[in-house]
């Protein structure tokens, strides 16, 4: 065995131009699965941690997922509100500890304006248990006081103090503002890597005062105007809210209220578990990285069948050492063993320079992850299954190495001590 | 009485194609001589070599060597034999081009464990370098050297080396000589003589050149022995 290895090693150094291009082929598409693979988890995750302790998420009804998509991952819209009555009573429910109310429809330069309440910074959670945290500035503490996400402050260039207009509707450009409204940036909120991050908060009265003097979608008349200063003394409690989160007292709770929100009576409402939405949602969104699984696992193959190709050619210019080795005592057996290793240390070397090149793409890649997509990249050890795939590869490298070995075994047993050609 | 190094009794032996190459009513060769097979090429004599060698089995007749019967063993029994038994030089091209000259030499040991027994715990690098010096390879780092830079002299007398090392009792050479020219031919005969002569090993030359053969014990023409011999022309 020890000459055996020791001669495969030796070979292959002395083909090594062969050699370095097969493992760097192996080794690329090693990569390619691992960093699938890795970001499979790492997108999963990510999705998971969008919203974290909340028991229930309550809005109008419609269906789980839709409700899901506007309330936590501001996409779509709602097809109708919650009354401002309703919220109130589900949120002072002996039972309920807490609630967050959302309410949606502004954007900024085409970021979400968010009306929420004091409360949202305290209960929010994400990435299982994290609370929000402010890089800059405070809660709203006036009427006009905006609550930025990380995203929305580093692409637009704002610090704590500028104002901003907010737009009526959504969309990157819009053509009804609400210019006589303008807010100040109190805060700046830290990185989260979910959607809080692209969204602009504000408080729910704000919210009302922006639209008081509008009526379906346009401003009033000049004189009917109502101004900043003359809002702040107006009833701001808003009539209707988009959706809110709510956090129980007991977990085992939460089925009860859950039944006990679906089936009120006063007003159509749905409540969902957000575990359950979520991984509802995942199962839509899974089928896409799914396929990439089996792409990248596919290029794998391709990487084997180049190495096998390169030890087939290889054969025929081999027969002199093989008949060689044979007359010096070698047995068809370690002939065989001799091919086998070789793709065994092709593939091995392969597999390893893969992973090396995996961590190393993840470490230069993680920042442009974090921004683009925000999808947090947790550089962790491999996991058992990641292990167990790149077992699998140089099985199957060595299960690939069958043939040229049986191959030379045979072409060694024709040519004797010495080859003809 | 001591059995033959080698002993053939009416052996045969045809390729699958059904072309008879060989029938040998009978061949002996004693521990310790030094014979000259001499055969035009195309005249059987690699394929002879082969079956000393146990890489051929015969279709008939028994061969015997050092007292064993090569065609009652195994494939791989054969093989382990050979590699213990019997060193091999050939025409040309006998080295592994990617070890260098010492790794060469010492590659039998890797493959036969009684090769390396028989040396008897002896330094084996040493005894590779005794070897290549005593067949006039003794310059400084020539064993280091990669065996494509060696000239084809030079290399015919590694694979001489390599073929002596674990002093196997048989020794078969074919056509080692063919690629050299006169001078270079007479050391090498001269160097591997002396070698088989210090250790008593049997010699089985193969050549078609006769002016080699008054230096021999004996000499064998394949045509006296092989009623299967083509004609030459």
């Amino acid at each position: 065995m020890h000459t055996t290895l020791k001669l495969a090693l030796r070979s292959l150094w002395n083909r090594r131009t062969t050699a370095v291009l097969t493992v760097s082929a192996i080794a690329i598409s090693v990569a390619l699965l691992l960093s699938v693979q890795l970001l499979r988890t790492a997108a999963r995750e990510s999705f998971a941690n969008t919203v974290s302790g909340v028991d229930l998420i309550v809005g109008a009804r419609s269906g789980p997922l839709n409700l899901l998509l506007y309330s936590v991952f501001r996409v779509g819209d709602a097809t109708a509100n919650v009354s401002w009555a309703s919220y109130q009573k589900i949120a002072h429910h002996p039972d309920v500890a807490w609630t967050i109310p959302i309410s949606l429809g502004d954007s900024h330069r085409g970021f979400r304006v968010m009306g929420t309440d004091a409360s949202y910074f305290e209960h929010y959670r994400f990435a299982g248990g994290r609370a929000l945290k402010f890089s800059t500035g405070a809660p709203f503490a006036d009427l006009y006081d905006a609550v930025l996400g990380s995203d929305v402050a580093k692409t637009l260039g704002y610090r704590v103090g500028d104002a901003i207009i907010v737009a009526h509707g959504l969309g990157n450009v819009s053509f009804a503002e609400h210019k006589d409204k303008p807010f100040r940036v109190a805060g700046i909120l830290a990185p989260t890597g979910t959607p809080v991050d692209r969204t602009v908060h504000v408080s729910l009265q704000a919210i009302t005062a922006i639209h008081i003097d509008w009526q379906t979608g346009m401003q009033a008349p000049e004189h009917y105007r109502v101004s900043a200063e003359q809002a702040r003394s107006r009833d701001l409690t808003p009539a209707t809210i988009t959706a809110f989160l709510v956090g129980m007292r007991s977990r085992v709770m939460t089925f009860t209220m859950q039944r006990a929100i679906n089936e009120y009576r006063q007003e159509p409402l749905l409540a969902v578990l957000p575990g359950i939405a979520l991984s509802q949602l995942w199962e839509l969104v899974g089928v896409a990285d799914s396929a990439l699984a089996v792409i990248a696992a596919f290029v794998v193959l391709a990487g084997l069948l180049g190495m096998l190709t390169a030890i087939l050619t290889s054969l025929n210019e081999r027969r002199r050492e093989m008949a060689i080795l044979r007359s010096v005592g070698a047995r068809p057996g370690h002939i065989f063993s001799l091919l086998v290793l070789e793709a065994g240390i092709l593939a091995l070397v392969g597999v390893i320079g893969g992973t090396l090149l995996t961590y190393c793409l993840l470490f230069a890649g993680r920042p442009l992850l974090e921004h683009q997509f925000g999808i947090f990249v947790q550089v962790h050890a491999l996991s058992g299954w990641e292990w167990s795939i790149l077992a699998a590869i140089i099985a199957s490298a060595l299960l690939l190495s069958l043939l040229p070995a049986f191959r030379a075994y045979r072409n060694t047993l024709s040519d004797g001590l010495q080859m003809r050609v | 009485m001591s059995a033959a190094a080698i002993d053939l009794q009416n052996v045969e032996f045809s390729w699958p194609s059904g072309a008879r190459v060989l029938a040998i009513p009978q061949l002996t060769i004693q521990p310790r001589e030094r014979v000259f097979l001499h055969g035009p090429s195309g005249s059987g004599k690699s394929t002879l070599l082969g079956i000393v060698g146990g890489i051929f089995q015969p279709q008939a007749g028994h061969v015997h060597v050092l007292g064993t019967s090569l065609t009652r063993l195994s494939g791989a029994a054969r093989d382990r034999f050979r590699g213990e038994q019997i060193g091999f030089i050939f025409q040309m091209f006998n080295l592994i081009p990617y070890l260098s000259v010492l790794e060469n030499v010492l590659l039998p040991l890797g493959f036969s464990a009684g090769r390396a027994q028989r040396m008897g715990g002896a330094d084996a690098p040493a005894e590779a370098k005794r070897l290549l010096s005593s067949l006039g390879l003794s310059e400084a780092g020539v064993s280091q050297r990669r065996v494509t830079d060696l000239s084809v002299g030079q290399q015919q007398r590694v694979a001489a080396a390599r073929a002596l090392i674990g002093r196997p009792p048989i020794l078969v050479a074919d056509e080692p000589t063919s690629s050299l020219d006169a001078q270079i031919q007479a050391d090498f005969l001269r160097l591997l003589m002396t070698e088989c002569m210090s250790h008593g090993t049997t010699l089985l030359f193969v050549s078609h050149d006769l002016t080699m053969a008054p230096k021999f014990d004996r000499t064998i023409r394949i045509r006296d022995i092989n009623r299967a011999a083509a004609p030459t022309f």
